[in-house]
């Protein structure tokens, strides 16, 4: 894996990924994270037949309950984009089918929280097949699913990346911009294994970006150095790179120079990035939305403290959801958010030998 | 009742080769199993020996398959070969799935067998998904999916059927009902015993058989995968049979009542259709016997070839995760 990403030092999070784009004079266009969604599929579509769609609500004219597939149906025929019954173990099996009999099966789970339902065609079929069939089949499928839904409640917005992290065999992908949503998700597509794919609501129709209007992909397996600095590396994806970097400026009026990594892919985890600029800074902070109790950030400060324990200034600091169902009222919110990241990363630094 | 076609002379001979080759090679891993020397879950298979030599005559090439654990008779019926059944039976490396699935995974792709699954009901969704393929191929192959009586009573099978009854799949949905779910009776299990009842309400043609009857096996089976193949939609086949073995190779087998088991036993598939083959002259002895005693050299040179393949090398622990075979993870 190698670790050219950390060279990387734009103000907006682009990353490797630009390189990636079809030569020079490359069309864009400004785009939400759901309408670079929507362009990698169509992009997909167009270029590859065996891209099919599939899940619940996706043709139109609803085209999907978050509108990421809007348009597809008909665009490319109710053939190629199916709208399916509420069925998420049916969706997910057929999708793996569909891989089997040589297609590449885009399947849409409404929320994170159903994945559970479809959890064991994803656990314990998508995930295994080719190790099960030494390495005769292949299931390249894509379960694009969505997050972040606290207005609905506590089954409509789990962060279960860490269970998928955990299932040897399954390839976990959280895009945190427009223009990595419409990269990683092409890349998903086309890639031979099973991705999950997830998205977050906030992030789906606020910000827009300059997107490539055409195939554009950015590899998965790449971290993403986002901004440098000296003083502590900050390691986050989805969600929490806006607040993530938010408290970086906060940081840097405090004196504090923090470098940000948006890990885009939580597996493969691109750990040659993370353990090169954590050596160079020698402190280090996860942040996610997800529990923090056995969250992706266990995992990777426990890799950061068994390989770089003689240079690690302080432990690893993590910050995730505190360990509770997500909560309704906004009061509740037991989430990181700017100010606890600036608290809790100044409180690290300053409390550690220079 | 004989104005009704059967299968011709060569026909009947194939059906119990297959049969023949099903018996003899479920009691050996039966005996290997309760000696200790097969160190693996095995689920014995006697009683599907008549839906299995029934469906292997008329599945047609290119026709596909996706079966449960309880899968040695299906492998037999689509045709891989027994060396590499038994062979990954042991975990060698010249087993289908080179020693890294086991019985509950016997898989392959050539032959037509697309996967089977340790987990109960789960293939119907991913047989509805390569149907679709052959649906949107163009294609007039069939996938067929087997499945035992309990299955019917899990969630996946009933979005499994719906969802091909809705798209008008080519499909087969077969039923191979042994009258118990793990140690449980079907009747105390569902209040609706009749299988074939329940799934017609799907949408789907839906008809039952008596699944240790080889001739009439072979007539419905033909017939519903004529109409999944015509394009009319799925098809579901409730075949009747009765689990003449325990759950397990070395399972407890106790709790059967013994009239009922003794009757069932009575009707044993593959010494009954020998001796029908006989009664109607459809086969002669001489040849049957014949075809016993290949049964049995094929069984034996099976187990020989397994226990001479080599077991996987430990780097082969690692391969096949994700399709680049040289990532590790926190390399």
């Amino acid at each position: 894996m190698s670790t050219e990403a950390a060279g990387q030092t734009t103000g907006q999070p682009t990353g490797p990924g630009t390189a990636q784009a079809s030569g020079p004079g490359t069309e864009t266009s400004q785009m939400t994270a759901a309408m670079a969604m929507n362009s990698a599929l169509a992009c997909a579509m167009e270029a590859d037949g065996r891209v099919i769609v599939l899940g619940e609500d996706v043709a139109d004219p609803i085209g999907g309950v978050f509108k990421i597939t809007k348009g597809l149906s008909t665009r490319f025929g109710t053939r190629r984009v199916r709208a399916t019954p509420i069925a998420e173990q049916a969706i997910v099996g057929t999708s793996i089918g569909l891989a089997m009999a040589g297609y590449r099966p885009v399947a849409e789970i409404m929320f994170f929280d159903f994945v559970t339902i479809a959890s064991d065609q994803l656990v314990n079929h998508a995930a295994k097949l080719r190790y099960m069939s030494g390495g005769i089949s292949s299931v390249p499928i894509t379960v694009r699913t969505t997050v972040g839904g606290a207005r609905f409640g506590a089954q409509h917005a789990q962060s279960l990346e860490a269970w998928f992290m955990h299932t040897p065999g399954l390839k976990v992908v959280m895009p945190a911009t427009p223009l990595d949503a419409k990269g990683l998700l092409a890349s998903c597509i086309a890639d031979d294994d099973p991705c999950l794919f997830i998205e977050h609501m906030n992030l789906n129709y606020k910000a827009k970006q300059d997107v490539p209007v055409g195939d554009f992909r950015i590899p998965l397996g790449r971290a993403n150095v986002v901004e440098t600095g000296d003083d502590v590396t900050l390691i986050t994806y989805g969600p929490m790179l806006e607040p993530t970097l938010k408290a970086r400026e906060e940081l840097a009026g405090r004196g504090v120079g923090a470098e940000v990594i948006d890990l885009r892919t939580l597996m493969p985890l691109d750990l040659p990035t993370v353990l090169a600029s954590v050596a160079r800074t020698r402190r280090a902070a996860v942040i996610h939305e997800a529990t923090q109790f056995c969250g992706p950030g266990a995992e990777i400060s426990s890799q950061l403290h068994e390989r770089l324990w003689h240079e690690l200034r302080a432990p690893v600091l993590r910050l995730g959801a505190e360990y509770t169902p997500v909560p309704f009222a906004a009061s509740l919110n037991g989430q990181p958010d700017t100010a606890k990241i600036v608290d809790a990363v100044a409180a690290l630094v300053e409390g550690s030998p220079a | 009742m004989e104005s009704l076609e059967v299968p011709d002379a060569d026909a009947c001979e194939r059906m119990y080769r297959s049969m023949a080759t099903i018996t003899v090679a479920d009691a050996r891993v039966r005996t290997e199993a309760k000696a200790g020397r097969l160190r693996a879950a095995c689920y014995p298979v006697h009683g599907l020996e008549a839906v299995c030599g029934a469906l292997g005559e008329v599945l047609r090439d290119g026709d596909q398959l996706v079966s449960t654990y309880r899968n040695l008779a299906d492998a037999v019926a689509i045709g891989v070969p027994l060396r590499s059944v038994i062979a990954e039976m042991y975990g060698r490396v010249d087993g289908t799935s080179k020693g890294k699935g086991g019985p509950m995974h016997l898989h392959d792709e050539q032959a037509g067998l697309m996967g089977t699954t340790g987990i109960v009901g789960s293939g119907l969704p991913i047989a509805v998904g390569i149907a679709l393929g052959a649906q949107l191929d163009g294609s007039d192959r069939v996938v067929v999916a087997t499945f035992g009586d309990g299955a019917t009573s899990i969630g996946a099978y009933h979005e499994a059927i719906n969802l091909a009854a809705l798209w008008k799949l080519p499909m087969l949905f077969l039923c191979q009902n042994n009258q118990w779910g793990e140690h449980t009776p079907l009747a105390e299990y569902a209040a609706e015993t009749d299988l074939a009842k329940r799934a017609a309400s799907y949408g789907v043609r839906a008809s039952a058989v008596d699944g240790f009857d080889a001739v009439a096996t072979w007539r419905e089976l033909r017939a519903a995968l004529e109409h999944a193949r015509s394009g009319a939609g799925p098809a579901f086949v409730e075949a009747h049979t009765y689990r003449l073995a325990g759950h397990t190779s070395t399972a407890d087998y106790s709790y059967v009542p013994a009239a009922e088991l003794a009757a069932a036993m009575e009707r044993d598939p593959s010494p009954t259709w020998r001796k029908r083959l006989v009664a109607e002259g459809w086969v002669d002895e001489r040849t049957l016997a014949r075809v016993d005693d290949e049964a049995q050299e094929l069984v034996e040179d099976a187990f020989a070839f397994a226990a001479a393949s080599p077991e996987p090398e430990p780097e082969q622990l690692y391969t096949d995760v994700f399709a680049d075979a040289s990532w590790r993870v926190g390399a």
